[in-house]
């Protein structure tokens, strides 16, 4: 009951067309860390003020 | 409110309903009805995602959560971001390789129909019930506040979201959502903006943030292993990873703002954006609440923020006298606080322990009144309503906030009621639509202009069905926590399906199905059979359902290949 299925689309070794960054791998690594950037960030920020 | 706040408000939120109703009156493809036009970029499709997750209640309650507990609960989205690298790299691809209208297809595609009908049926059940609490909840908090009479509220914007979703579905909710989230970014911008500069003179940004941090309101993170915390960096991780998992990878209402546009890479970079902007974002509300609770230390405030609660039971001399009690407490913390900030420029490290040590006291003994205030409450009435942190932000806005800002901070919270309600009637009327009614009439699916007309209708109904659940709320309160918790009780066993279906790729579709009967079975007996938090049973539904599909598929003969 789905319409007709896509033709394949771009897998994960494939580029995400985002500058600076060469497959899909790398945007969500970069994406990982800026999340471990915030906890750092967010562990810093309760020493000095908590 | 004055005139220029209601020129305001209606003007925002009316004139986005009606230019999403106008837009996208002429919208006559299924495809574009049900996911939105088909050259929608990533950053419409992140802000849909970001408008549907926000509801008005986020911004009612996530303040509040940071005047009464302080920032820790911002650790609570620490899943998110790797919950939906996890739907962005296995969900969402397979969802677009198929095709699919609906995320309960795709386990019709994996399984069979029966197993599609059960994930559908499970969606219903719980987001139909949650429905009518979008509207309801946020509606009593602003009409208590404001004086409203509360059933006009909740027809007004009950109505406003049905004509615009019903008109345009997807494509009208994805273009609303970029305007409602313009006007919540404008109206959390101009609050904080202005609360900075409320805080009192001689304390300023610096001074309130440093004493917020003194009084305990600014632990943002707390590796601790202590079970009995509620908020720490584990907690955040897993639970949190596993209710994204389950929200983002599975609820219809999520799955329809991301599976359309141009191509699977708007739709991953759409996620990426809200997998990056959630935590500063949520860090960013949490401080408001943090610096309310600075500024509430020095500005003059009821006892007990819900007024119209207090006000209905007050009427002996112990509230007069809980009043007078809090009104001493706050002018000793105040003075504790400058005390504190003087010794702490001095560079006497003692002479600031000290003073530190006397400001958390007189803190402390206001916030004791407080809880002394709500326990006067419940003697006063068991079923009075206790928890009054969803009106302190509320609160701050209509008593401090110049005309005009009131207007845009109300028409803020508008905005994400209906960006939120939106995105869930689309989901419920489309699911509704292919799921169910296309099961029971397959020869009407290649007609398209018949499939329209049925969305649409299912799409009204479940709007009418949500106000008219709003209306009757008021008389049966409890009810919104049985919602919650009977979302808990289903989307655990929802998740586990979808689970079974991308990652244990041997399990057919008898095992899953009987499996995750048996799962919904043990988690209803446990409900009813033992005491545990809730959201307990997120865990156990998907765990149960994903070890008895394994030992089912064991079992059971294989189907021939």
């Amino acid at each position: 009951m789905t319409s007709a299925p896509r033709p394949e689309e771009p897998l994960e070794t494939e580029s995400p067309d985002v500058p600076g960054f060469g497959t899909w791998r790398a945007v969500y690594f970069f994406v990982f860390g800026w999340f471990v950037l915030l906890v750092v960030l967010l562990t810093a920020f309760t020493a000095m003020f908590a | 409110m004055n005139v220029v706040d209601w020129i305001v408000l209606l003007a925002t939120i009316v004139g986005i309903a009606a230019y999403g109703a106008w837009r996208t009156r002429q919208v006559r493809s299924l495809n574009t009805y049900l996911r939105g036009k088909p050259s929608t970029g990533w950053g419409t499709i992140g802000l849909s995602v970001m408008a549907t997750q926000a509801s008005a209640i986020t911004y009612l309650s996530i303040p509040g959560q940071g005047f009464e507990s302080g920032i820790g609960f911002v650790q609570n989205y620490f899943g998110l971001p790797l919950a939906l690298i996890i739907v962005c790299a296995v969900f969402l691809p397979m969802y677009r390789r198929l095709n699919v209208y609906t995320a309960y297809q795709f386990l019709g595609e994996r399984f069979d129909e029966k197993t599609r009908l059960l994930g559908a049926g499970l969606f219903l059940l719980q987001r139909g019930l949650a429905t009518g609490v979008t509207i309801y909840a946020p509606a009593i908090i602003v009409s208590t506040v404001l004086g409203w009479p509360l059933d006009p509220v909740i027809v007004a914007t009950g109505l406003l979201v049905i004509v615009y979703t019903v008109t345009g579905g997807s494509e009208a909710v994805a273009l609303t959502h970029r305007w409602q989230m313009a006007v919540i970014a404008a109206g959390m911008v101009t609050a904080l903006i202005l609360l900075i500069l409320r805080l009192p003179d001689g304390l300023h940004f610096t001074g309130s943030v440093a004493a917020a941090g003194a009084l305990g309101k600014l632990h943002a993170v707390d590796f601790s292993l202590d079970p009995s915390r509620r908020y720490t960096v584990w907690t955040g991780l897993f639970g949190g990873l596993f209710l994204s998992l389950s929200y983002f990878g599975t609820d219809q209402s999520q799955v329809q703002r991301y599976i359309g546009g141009s191509s699977l890479r708007e739709g991953r970079l759409g996620l990426m954006f809200n997998a990056m902007l959630k935590i500063p974002m949520q860090f960013v509300i949490l401080m408001v609440g943090a610096l309310l609770f600075v500024f509430y230390q020095f500005a003059p405030h009821p006892v007990f923020f819900n007024q119209a609660e207090w006000r209905r039971h007050s009427q002996d001399s112990r509230f007069r006298a809980i009043e007078a009690e809090h009104a001493q407490a706050l002018a000793q913390s105040q003075s504790a606080i400058r005390a504190w900030l003087q010794a702490r420029a001095s560079d006497d490290v003692a002479r600031e322990a000290t003073a530190r040590a006397a400001m958390v006291a007189a803190s402390d003994r206001a916030q004791a009144i407080r809880a002394e205030a709500r326990a006067a409450l419940l003697a006063a009435d068991p079923r009075a309503k206790v928890k009054d942190s969803d009106y302190v932000f509320i609160t701050f806005i209509v008593t401090q906030l110049p005309h005009g800002a009131i207007g845009l901070l109300l028409a803020m919270m508008f905005a994400a009621a209906l960006s939120s309600k939106a995105s869930e009637l689309a989901a419920l009327g489309t699911t509704t639509t292919i799921d169910f009614w296309r099961h029971f009439r397959p020869l009407a699916a290649a007609d398209e202009a018949r499939n329209m007309r049925v969305a649409r209708r299912f799409t009204a109904l479940w709007g009418i069905f949500a106000v008219a659940f709003a209306l009757f709320a008021g008389f049966a309160e409890n009810l919104i926590e049985a919602i919650n918790i009977l979302g808990s009780i289903f989307y655990g066993v929802l998740l586990g399906l979808f689970l079974v279906a991308f990652f244990l790729r041997h399990v057919g579709g008898s095992a899953v199905f009987f499996a995750a009967i048996a799962a919904q079975t043990l988690v209803i007996v446990m409900y009813f059979s033992l005491n545990i938090g809730y959201l307990w049973y997120n865990l156990i539904g998907c765990a149960a359902c994903v070890a008895l599909s394994l030992a089912l598929q064991a079992i059971l003969p294989r189907r021939a290949p």
